[in-house]
């Protein structure tokens, strides 16, 4: 069912919050990888406020759905979205990166409640979210695996290992979205190691692929709930693969598409800037 | 108990017997024992890539083929999957070479499994040089010295297949990553049964003895308890044999009690002498302040040669003759030499 006009504007409203918290995030740890984290926000807000089934105060129920940030870099940004829905207090996240915090860049699911997979190496969150729905499926259980890749992560040989093995198990059940925001630390992705014709490449890999402006919540809802209907499917064979194009560094002006912000540090000045920025999109 | 080779009918296992163990492998054993394993604990599931087969893993395949995955020539898929698995509630043992086990798909080991202290157990199979007709591309001499390293491993080496049987039985009671090694098979029974009082982190005394302490694991076992025996009856040597079995948590107990009761103490292990099973005693030895003379046999900071494995064994001193020379080296025994000197071999 498409989002209400009223549930897109409460979405678009949430992710300028949780931008913002980025910021502040990223201002209290002192740096952080801001870019990625704001060219994913609008996908993480739609999982978070609409789709998860997840219980913040019962982090490991056996039947929430799973939630794998492949591209762990954005830890800045799923900190902050796991801390506004209520998993652990915001305090907390003013000690992120501090000495002996929970929270470092790259989250550590033995420390931050609401993380399903301690990643940061990339490369490595595919393969299990792919172990965790084949569980599922073993186990007879329903719920689902998310699992957000960055585009530059592509590169990975792993990636690609995992991606033929979903699709040879026909797992369906897992759902991949690639944060496609075209920028690597070193640079455009097309200039540091082409991905292109990157959803080609996952069509051959057996995969359906989806798509979609990944800051659009229309679009956002459509490729998700397209996903999930197929999990249902006992005739569908294809595992979906959400490829979102994004903006890094999406929402603050002097961030958006520069290479710059992969990984920054705001001192008070700058980050009045990025919220006055972020709070002037519609 | 100590048994040589044994030939009676003796049955301890349910699934396999003493004729099993001296015509299967241990990774055959292995097979067998996780598909009895199997028929117990549903959480149990298998995987490997492509060497179904050559681990043995197949075995709990053709009980329960919806429970055996094959990724395909994948390491870091098989190992990264393992560990999701491991995330949804079950417990999966992983099989495939040691050589692609430890170093293909290390930082899967590491960061997925370790860092996360998941239940994944790891049979590690063609450790060593026992795969030694392959080359070196296929031995696997570092993997002690790489597993030892990660935080919250447990590694085990097993001297035979009971004791393989053993260690996989046991590893299901212990929490968290367990790397269990093991040979390419064809490696000899030291034991008679699976009835020794196993338990991991416990060195079991296959021989005791008052002069001199071998420290060994893996196949070295069975060298070492034989040239204790032969050192017994031609010098007059006691030597005790302290099969190390867990290479992780060491028994520093074991090893300091042989310094203090014996004096003198040589490992011997199928692995290089830099960061397995004599680094980890003499890390024990160091930090001590107990006083002894100490050596290490295994092979030195090399790649391997190729040949059968007892030929290896024999080149790079890890057999029954290398341990007998090398512990009279070490206690100053001329040893003579005389018309009946096979008697010693």
């Amino acid at each position: 069912m498409p989002l209400t006009d009223d549930e897109i504007r409460g979405l678009r409203a949430k992710a300028r919050e949780l931008r913002c918290l980025m910021i502040d995030v990223t201002t209290w740890a002192g740096g952080a990888h801001i870019g990625g984290a704001l060219s994913s926000a609008d996908l993480l807000t739609a999982l978070y406020y609409k789709y998860l089934n997840v219980r913040p105060d019962e982090p490991d129920w056996p039947q929430r759905d799973r939630f794998v940030l492949s591209k762990g870099h954005a830890g800045v940004g799923l900190a902050s979205v796991l801390a506004d829905r209520g998993y652990f207090p915001n305090d907390l996240l003013h000690e992120f990166n501090h000495f002996k915090s929970p929270f470092g860049m790259h989250l550590d699911g033995a420390k931050v409640p609401g993380v399903d997979a301690s990643t940061g190496s990339l490369g490595h969150g595919l393969s299990q979210a792919l172990g965790m729905a084949w569980g599922a499926r073993y186990q007879g259980e329903s719920w689902l695996t998310y699992c957000l890749l960055g585009d530059g992560e592509c590169n990975e040989g792993s990636v690609w290992e995992a991606a033929m093995a979903a699709s040879h198990h026909r797992a369906t059940n897992l759902i991949t979205l690639v944060d496609r925001n075209r920028l690597m630390i070193d640079g455009p992705t097309e200039d540091v190691m082409s991905l292109e014709p990157l959803a080609d490449k996952w069509r051959a890999f057996g995969f359906q692929v989806v798509e979609i402006d990944g800051h659009d919540f229309a679009q956002i809802a459509a490729a998700v709930e397209g996903a999930r209907a197929r999990a249902r499917r006992p005739d569908a064979v294809a595992p979906t693969v959400v490829i979102a194009h994004t903006v890094k560094g999406k929402g603050v002006d002097f961030m958006e598409d520069n290479v710059k912000w992969h990984y920054g540090s705001l001192d008070s000045e700058l980050a009045a800037r990025a919220r006055a920025s972020i709070e002037r999109v519609a | 108990m100590m048994a040589g080779r044994p030939t009676t009918a003796a049955v301890t296992g349910t699934t396999w017997n003493v004729y099993d163990a001296n015509t299967l492998t241990q990774a055959e054993i292995y097979g067998r024992v996780l598909t009895e394993l199997g028929e117990k604990d549903a959480r149990i599931v298998a995987l490997t890539a492509d060497l179904a087969k050559s681990t043995k893993i197949g075995v709990f395949g053709e009980r329960f083929p919806e429970r055996l995955v094959n990724v395909g020539i994948a390491e870091q898929n098989l190992f990264g999957m393992a560990a999701g698995m491991a995330r949804s509630g079950l417990l999966p043992f992983v099989s495939t070479m040691s050589v692609f086990a430890s170093m293909r798909a290390l930082e899967q080991v590491r960061t997925d499994i370790c860092y996360q202290g998941l239940d994944v157990k790891i049979i590690a199979t063609h450790g060593g040089i026992s795969f030694g007709q392959a080359g070196t591309t296929h031995h696997c001499t570092e993997d002690i010295a790489i597993m030892r390293a990660l935080a919250g491993m447990t590694m085990i080496v097993p001297a035979d297949g009971y004791e393989t049987a053993n260690a996989v039985r046991a590893c299901i009671e212990r929490p968290g990553p367990v790397y269990i090694r093991l040979g390419r098979g064809f490696e000899p029974l030291h034991y008679a049964d699976e009835d020794y009082g196993f338990r991991i982190g416990t060195a079991v005394e296959i021989a005791p003895g008052a002069d001199f302490t071998v420290v060994c694991c893996g196949v070295a076992v069975y060298h070492a308890a034989q040239a204790a025996a032969i050192l017994a009856e031609t010098d007059g040597v006691s030597v005790r044999v302290l099969n190390m079995h867990t290479l992780k948590p060491l028994d520093d107990a074991a090893v300091l009690a042989a310094a203090r009761e014996t004096g003198h103490i040589l490992t011997v292990e199928e692995h290089t002498v830099i960061g397995g099973l004599g680094s980890a005693v003499a890390d024990v030895l160091a930090q001590s302040g107990v006083t002894c003379t100490f050596a290490k046999v295994g092979l030195p900071d090399c790649y391997s040669e190729v040949g059968y494995p007892e030929d290896l064994y024999c080149h790079y001193g890890i057999d029954i003759d290398g341990i007998v020379d090398r512990i009279r080296v070490m206690l100053g025994i001329v040893a003579e030499l005389d018309e009946d000197w096979e008697d010693e071999v």
